[in-house]
C-alpha cells in the first residue's frame, strides 16, 4: 500500500506536470522530470497521449524512462521514427506540436530560460551544454510547459544568457518578435504552479503544494513573488499517481544500472 | 566506389590534419571505434561538426585533435555536462578551442542543406534566442513572397562523415535503422564518408523497400568493426551501455585520470576490442 501522506516534493512536482496534459496532446519531451511527466500521464488518465522526442520517435510508449533522449526504448515502441532533419522541419516547424516540455538552470519571471552558461558567454563561469532543441521548441509549440525545482540560484531577477524566448520582458514582446506561438503557460515546480498573468506575462503562483507556505515560495525564488488572489492547493497525488510514478522509476532504475560499463 | 578496407587505411585515406569532420549518430550509432582510430593517429587542427558532441568528441577534444568545434548540445545525455570540453572552453586544456554553437534545428537544416547542395539553410528558428547574438554564422533571410523574416546558416559541408551503421552488402551499399539522426544527410553533404558497419552480408535483397540505405556510390570508405558503435548502441545488436555513460562522468572529471585511461583503452588498443566490449548488452 503506497503511503499517501509521504509524497516527496519531486514526485508533486512530477505528478501536477502529468496532470497538465491531456489524451489529445501531443508533446515534444524532454529528459529528466519533464520525460517522467508525460510518461505518468500517459500510464494514468492521458494513454492516448502523443509523445514526441527529439530523435526523432512519434507516438514512443516506453516501459522506462529514457536516460538520453535517443534510447532504443523510445524508437522500439514508437508509431514511427523519422530522421532529425525531418523531426525539426515537419513536425516542429510544422505546427504539429501542441506543448514543448523544458527544464531550466535558470529562469526569470517572464519564463525565458537558459541552459547555456552561467557569466559571460564568451568567458563563462560555467558552461552549461546549451539548447539543443530548446530555442525552436519554445518558438514553435502551441504552448511551452516549465518544470524545476526552486531554488535562488536557477529562479533569478535575470538570466545570464536568452537560451529560450519565453515571454521576453513581458506584455506582448512574443508578438513584437512575429512569434505567434504562445510561449511558456504553466510552471510547476516541487512547491507550486504557476501561471503568467493575462497581460504582464509574469508568472504568478496559482496553487500551492500541500505543506508549502508562501514565505517558502518566496525563499527559493529570487525574484519578487506573486500570489494569485484565488490562491489553492494543489490536490496531492492520488494512490494511482504516487504508485505509477514510483513504480515506473523503479523499472526505469532496474533498467539503467548492471549494465557493464567500460 | 566504397572501397573495404582496415579501419586504420580508411581512416589514414580519407582524414588530414585541419579537416571539417562530422561524426553523426544520435545518442544511437555513434562512430566511436572510428573516432578512437583518428586518435590513435594523431590527426589534428580539426573542425568537428556534431550536434550532441558527447563523449565521443569530449575524448576527441581532450586529446588535442580539435581546434573547432561546431555543435548544438554539448552536454553527457542523461548525466550531465562534458567536462573535457568545459576545460577546453573555459581553461584552454590541452589547447583552446573555438566553438560555434547552434541550435539542433540549425544543425539539422544545415546538413540538409549540405545535403541539397544549396550554400544555405532558411528556416523559422533562433526567434528570440541569444545565440544569434553570439554566433556571427547566424543570420535572417525575409522570404520574398510574404514577407517573414526567417533564419539562415551556412550548410554544413564537410571533408568527411564518419558514421556507424548496421550492415553493409558485400556491393558496399549501407543500411542504417533505427533512430537514423542526420547520418544519411552528413553523408550526402561531405565530400568522402567512412562508414563502419557491425556486419557485411551478402546482399540488400531482402530488405523492405524504404528503409534507409545509402548506395555505394555515395560511401567512400566500409570497415567492418562489430561493436563499434559502443558505448552508444546498435538497433538490433547491443544496447546503450548507459552505465559507461555514467563512468565517463568520473572518469572525464580529473586530466591524469582522462589520460591514463585515453592511453589504456584507446591508444594501446585497435579496433577488435569493441566486440568484446558489447557482449553481454
Amino acid at each position: 500500500m503506497t503511503n499517501l501522506s509521504d509524497f516527496t516534493p519531486n514526485e508533486m512536482m512530477t505528478i501536477a506536470a502529468a496532470r497538465a496534459l491531456s489524451n489529445d496532446d501531443v508533446c515534444f519531451v524532454g529528459i529528466g522530470a519533464p520525460s517522467a511527466a508525460c510518461n505518468v500521464a500517459r500510464l494514468t488518465h492521458a494513454p492516448d497521449i502523443t509523445l514526441i522526442y527529439e530523435s526523432g520517435t512519434i507516438g514512443t510508449a516506453p516501459n522506462v524512462l529514457p536516460l538520453s533522449i535517443g534510447d532504443g526504448e523510445l524508437c522500439e515502441t514508437a508509431v514511427t521514427t523519422v530522421s532529425v532533419p525531418e523531426m525539426f522541419r515537419y513536425w516542429l516547424q510544422g505546427g504539429r506540436i501542441s506543448i514543448g516540455f523544458l527544464g531550466a538552470a535558470q529562469l526569470d519571471r517572464f519564463g525565458n530560460i537558459n541552459t547555456t552558461v552561467i557569466g559571460d558567454y564568451h568567458k563563462p563561469k560555467v558552461r552549461l551544454p546549451g539548447g539543443g532543441g530548446a530555442p525552436e521548441i519554445a518558438s514553435s509549440c502551441k504552448e511551452v510547459f516549465i518544470t524545476m525545482k526552486q531554488a535562488t540560484r536557477g529562479m533569478v531577477e535575470k538570466i545570464d544568457f536568452y537560451t529560450s524566448f519565453g515571454h521576453g520582458d513581458g506584455g506582448n514582446h512574443r508578438e513584437r518578435l512575429g512569434i505567434r506561438t504562445k510561449g511558456p503557460t504553466l510552471l510547476i515546480t516541487d512547491l507550486a504552479i504557476w501561471k503568467p498573468d493575462p497581460e504582464t506575462k509574469e508568472f504568478t503562483v496559482v496553487s500551492m503544494h500541500r505543506g508549502v507556505t508562501r514565505d517558502k515560495v518566496q525563499e527559493t525564488c529570487g525574484w519578487t513573488v506573486r500570489f494569485s488572489e484565488r490562491l489553492e492547493e494543489t490536490p496531492p497525488p492520488t494512490e494511482l499517481e504516487l504508485t505509477t510514478l514510483r513504480e515506473l522509476q523503479a523499472r526505469t532504475e532496474k533498467a539503467h544500472s548492471g549494465k557493464k560499463g567500460h | 566506389m566504397a572501397k573495404f578496407q582496415s579501419l586504420k587505411e580508411a581512416v589514414a585515406e580519407n582524414l588530414r590534419d585541419g579537416d571539417t569532420v562530422a561524426f553523426e549518430g544520435f545518442t544511437h550509432l555513434i562512430p566511436h571505434a572510428a573516432a578512437h582510430e583518428v586518435i590513435r593517429q594523431g590527426i589534428k587542427d580539426l573542425t568537428l561538426i556534431r550536434m550532441t558532441p558527447d563523449i565521443v568528441y569530449d575524448q576527441m577534444i581532450g586529446m588535442g585533435l580539435a581546434k573547432k568545434v561546431i555543435f548544438s548540445y554539448a552536454g553527457n545525455p542523461g548525466v550531465g555536462l562534458l567536462r573535457r570540453m568545459r576545460d577546453a572552453i573555459e581553461n584552454g586544456w590541452p589547447r583552446s578551442i573555438e566553438t560555434v554553437e547552434h541550435s539542433h534545428a540549425a544543425m539539422a537544416n544545415a546538413y540538409e542543406a549540405g545535403a541539397a547542395g544549396l550554400p544555405c539553410a532558411v528556416f523559422r528558428g533562433y526567434l528570440g534566442a541569444g545565440l544569434k547574438e553570439v554566433n556571427p554564422a547566424i543570420k535572417s533571410i525575409t522570404c520574398p513572397f510574404t514577407g517573414e523574416e526567417l533564419a539562415a546558416v551556412p550548410a554544413h559541408r564537410p571533408d568527411v562523415a564518419v558514421i556507424h551503421a548496421q550492415k553493409a552488402s558485400r556491393r558496399g551499399d549501407v543500411l542504417v535503422e533505427g533512430i537514423v539522426g542526420v547520418q544519411k544527410e552528413a553523408v550526402l553533404a561531405s565530400r568522402r564518408s567512412v562508414v563502419t558497419v557491425e556486419e557485411i552480408v551478402e546482399d540488400f535483397d531482402d530488405l523492405h523497400p524504404n528503409l534507409c540505405v545509402l548506395p555505394h556510390w555515395t560511401v567512400t570508405s566500409v570497415v567492418e568493426v562489430p561493436g563499434g558503435a559502443h558505448p552508444s548502441y546498435t538497433h538490433g545488436y547491443y544496447e546503450r551501455d548507459n552505465a559507461a555513460y555514467l563512468e565517463w562522468d568520473r572518469i572525464s572529471a580529473d586530466r591524469d585520470l582522462f589520460t591514463a585511461w585515453m592511453k589504456e583503452n584507446v591508444l594501446d588498443r585497435g579496433p577488435e576490442v569493441f566486440a568484446e566490449r558489447v557482449k553481454g548488452l
